[in-house]
């Protein structure tokens, strides 16, 4: 079969399509969007009807892969790192009703925060879970574990973790494809209470997922991921999980590492592995993206010997993403530099796009702010973030999915007058919902600003379900009607937004302000889609 | 046969397609590639570059490490020195003299053009104008390609196929633009390269 030259989020997808899943649940987030995607567009999984439509947020996401799941189909969900904390709860109980047919959680880590607030390593929660986790090293390997993963699920009848990092999700190689196989038949849970998490049949099953450790463990040193690379050089033992594995070969060009290897690609940790290289040789450096936390693990409270090295002792950085940089200097391999970056280079940061509909509203919206002092705005996860670089500075927080408005409460509850919320439409119904409601049940006074470009823009214009009803959410959730308004976020109608933005900053009440126009990217793109099939039709 | 290759410019500017190009003519050269791109926060006309490792051999790391890059692929000329730590010593530096200025302080382009001039592997060339000649305004990083294509081992009818795999999607003659587009960067890449021997 000819090779495909897919992402690793891609080869994730194709994986999972052709190990035969009938359900994929997402919401887009970086590094971790291009999964979905590629179900949504791929031929095989439009034939077969395969789900593949975007959830409200990762929550939603997990909960129906579990419903999936129940009805006996395999089924994946997939987040960027900070998705899993709004799905914890559903994951984490996912490892106590244990799972029908095969269930994959998908889930791109972000170190060096290329696109994210924070680094957080999803192996803990995996480890937390205490349930199987999958980390390719490459896009092989992707693919390859996507594929098998269902069957691993299915075989422990538990969830099966799945964790990638932002460089190989987003780095494009050569991919060997298996048979694809056929898609599970509905069936139900062998025990008809499994599912039900009252305390009783959760002890039950708690004991249960206790009892497996054993075995899931076995099934890692088993794997054919977890591998020991002896070499004749025991002064030092090397360990690297995932990716890691790439950026220490790279050092080796003729594959001659002349030190004993561990790759570590499926966990639990393989512990007889480990102990083998641990007591094998003298020194031992772990190589992980993401947090120390093989090197935790094996170092322990006690060993002050100095034995263990890694990103706890210094000799690799304690955040950011590896390179082979970083791993051949701890291997005490010289860097070779010849240029530098001349002085004429100015940085470039990223910005709202030229002709972007936030940047009028936040126009109007600093305007009217001088009016009534700073400090006040509480903004949200989105393009409309930026505002809070040059030459806006328009907001003052982005913490999570949805906390604008709830930040916006506390603030208004603490007397802060008038207080903003600034929020994307898509993020208002990822997690701004719930938030609303709390607002409306105490008639809090506070202004949100529900920036609606009928898409979500800053992953690269996936569909949204708020488009067309946001004015009926609000309404519905108890926003009195003419305290909802909608703007055309325009210079033209620069004035009139003032005066709307004003009223409402004044009255002592929810009020929801919705400047509505199309983002600008989604526009010109499907402006250029229809004129390419016009063409095409008068060709 | 080994090429390590940094693509940059700006969000927007297409380098994705370069990559991709490079990427699918690699692939039908039985050769192995790795390319590592930027997705997200900083598409937003921020800076942007793309790893692009091609090779006989099986490729180890996504990144390539300082000081081995044989080649910077720019489709904007401050961009192409942003990246200097990972050129290698004789590596070429080959960048649009076009600007994309979307920031207050974008430097005199005059002794942008002198910095990128001190090294003897570069070829700087104004991609857009050359574009807009072969009446492909769009093109602008296609030519790039085409102005890069003489330092890559991979014959010229590649390249063409692999446009014509990518951009087949957007009608034939998109396809046939941006052909020409290869054609007309390399040329100037290999007429350039004569005079200074």
């Amino acid at each position: 079969m000819e090779k495909l030259l897919l992402l690793g989020a891609e080869a994730i997808a194709q994986g999972a399509i052709d190990g035969g899943m009938s359900g994929i649940y997402a919401y887009p987030g970086t590094p971790s969007t291009e999964i979905t995607e590629y179900v949504q567009n791929n031929k095989i999984a439009i034939e077969r009807n395969i789900h593949r439509n975007w959830s409200a947020n990762e929550k939603t996401a997990v909960e129906a892969a579990l419903g999936m799941s129940y009805a006996g189909k395999r089924a994946m969900a997939c987040m960027k790192h900070v998705g899993l904390n709004v799905a914890a709860d559903p994951f984490i109980n996912a490892a106590i009703t244990g799972v029908n047919g095969g269930l994959v959680i998908t889930v791109a880590d972000d170190p060096s925060m290329h696109s994210s607030q924070n680094e957080q390593d999803s192996r803990f929660y995996g480890k937390f879970a205490m349930i199987p986790m999958l980390e390719p090293s490459n896009q092989q390997e992707a693919y390859d574990m996507a594929y098998e993963s269902f069957e691993l699920s299915e075989k422990f009848k538990i969830p099966v973790l799945m964790r990638i990092t932002t460089r190989l999700s987003h780095s494009r190689s050569g991919i060997k494809r298996k048979e694809i196989k056929s898609e599970n038949p509905l069936t139900y849970p062998d025990d008809p209470i499994q599912f039900v998490l009252l305390p009783s049949n959760a002890r039950k099953r708690y004991k249960g997922l206790l009892g497996i450790q054993s075995s899931i463990e076995e099934a890692a040193e088993k794997s054919k991921y977890n591998k020991y690379i002896d070499g004749k050089d025991k002064s030092l033992g090397i360990i690297a999980c995932g990716i890691a594995f790439n950026y220490l070969m790279e050092n080796y060009p003729e594959n001659n590492c002349p030190h004993p290897i561990l790759k570590i690609g499926q966990y639990p940790m393989p512990y007889s592995l480990l102990d083998k290289i641990v007591n094998e040789c003298d020194k031992i450096l772990v190589l992980e993206d993401g947090y120390p936390f093989v090197e935790e693990q094996i170092k322990g409270y006690f060993d002050k010997s100095g034995k263990i090295t890694g990103r706890l002792n210094g000799a690799i950085p304690r955040d950011g993403e590896l390179n082979p940089d970083i791993v051949g200097k701890a291997l005490g391999k010289e860097v070779k530099q010849f240029f530098k970056i001349p002085e004429i280079v100015k940085n470039r940061p990223p910005e709202l796009c030229s002709g972007c509909a936030h940047r009028d509203i936040y126009t109007a919206l600093n305007e009217t702010m001088k009016e009534f002092g700073k400090q006040k705005v509480f903004s949200d996860i989105g393009c409309y973030t930026l505002g809070a670089l040059p030459p806006w500075n328009a907001i003052n927080s982005c913490v999570d999915m949805g906390a604008s408005i709830t930040m916006a409460k506390g603030a208004a509850d603490a007397g802060v007058r008038p207080s903003v919320a600034v929020i994307g439409d898509s993020t208002f119904t990822h997690s701004g919902m719930t938030a609303l409601l709390d607002c409306v049940y105490e008639n809090t006074p506070v202004t949100i600003i529900i920036a609606d470009n009928a898409t979500t823009a800053m992953t690269g214009g996936q569909t949204s379900p708020a488009t067309g009803r946001l004015e009926q959410i609000c309404i519905g959730l108890g926003v009195k009607p003419e305290h909802v308004r909608v703007l055309t976020p325009l210079p033209k109608f620069h004035e009139e937004m003032i005066k709307v933005i004003r009223e409402e900053l004044l009255y002592e009440g929810v009020s929801v302000i919705i400047p509505r126009r199309e983002c600008i990217q989604t526009a010109t793109r499907s402006k250029k889609e229809q004129r390419v099939k016009a063409e095409e039709v008068t060709q | 046969m080994k090429a390590d290759i940094i693509l940059s410019g700006v969000g927007g500017q297409g380098i994705v397609s370069i990559a991709a190009t490079i990427a699918q003519a690699a692939l039908d050269n039985n050769l192995f590639i790795k390319q590592s791109e930027v997705h997200g926060m900083s598409q937003r006309g921020g800076a942007v570059y793309s790893h692009l490792r091609i090779s006989d051999r099986e490729i180890a790391s996504d990144l390539i490490p300082l000081g081995h890059a044989d080649i910077i692929i720019s489709v904007e000329p401050m961009e192409s020195l942003r990246y200097l730590p990972w050129l290698k010593e004789d590596g070429w530096l080959v960048t649009n003299s076009t600007p994309f200025i979307n920031i207050p302080d974008y430097p005199d382009l005059k002794s942008l053009h002198l910095e990128i001039e001190k090294f003897p592997n570069h070829i700087l060339i104004n991609a857009d104008e050359i574009a807009r000649q072969v009446k492909s305004p769009r093109s602008s990083n296609i030519v790039m390609l085409g102005a890069a294509s003489p330092f890559l081992e991979i014959p010229i009818e590649n390249f063409e196929q692999a446009i014509g795999k990518i951009f087949g999607r957007k009608g034939e003659k998109i396809v046939e633009l941006n052909i020409q587009a290869l054609h007309a960067g390399r040329e100037y890449s290999l007429t350039h390269q004569k005079e200074k021997v």
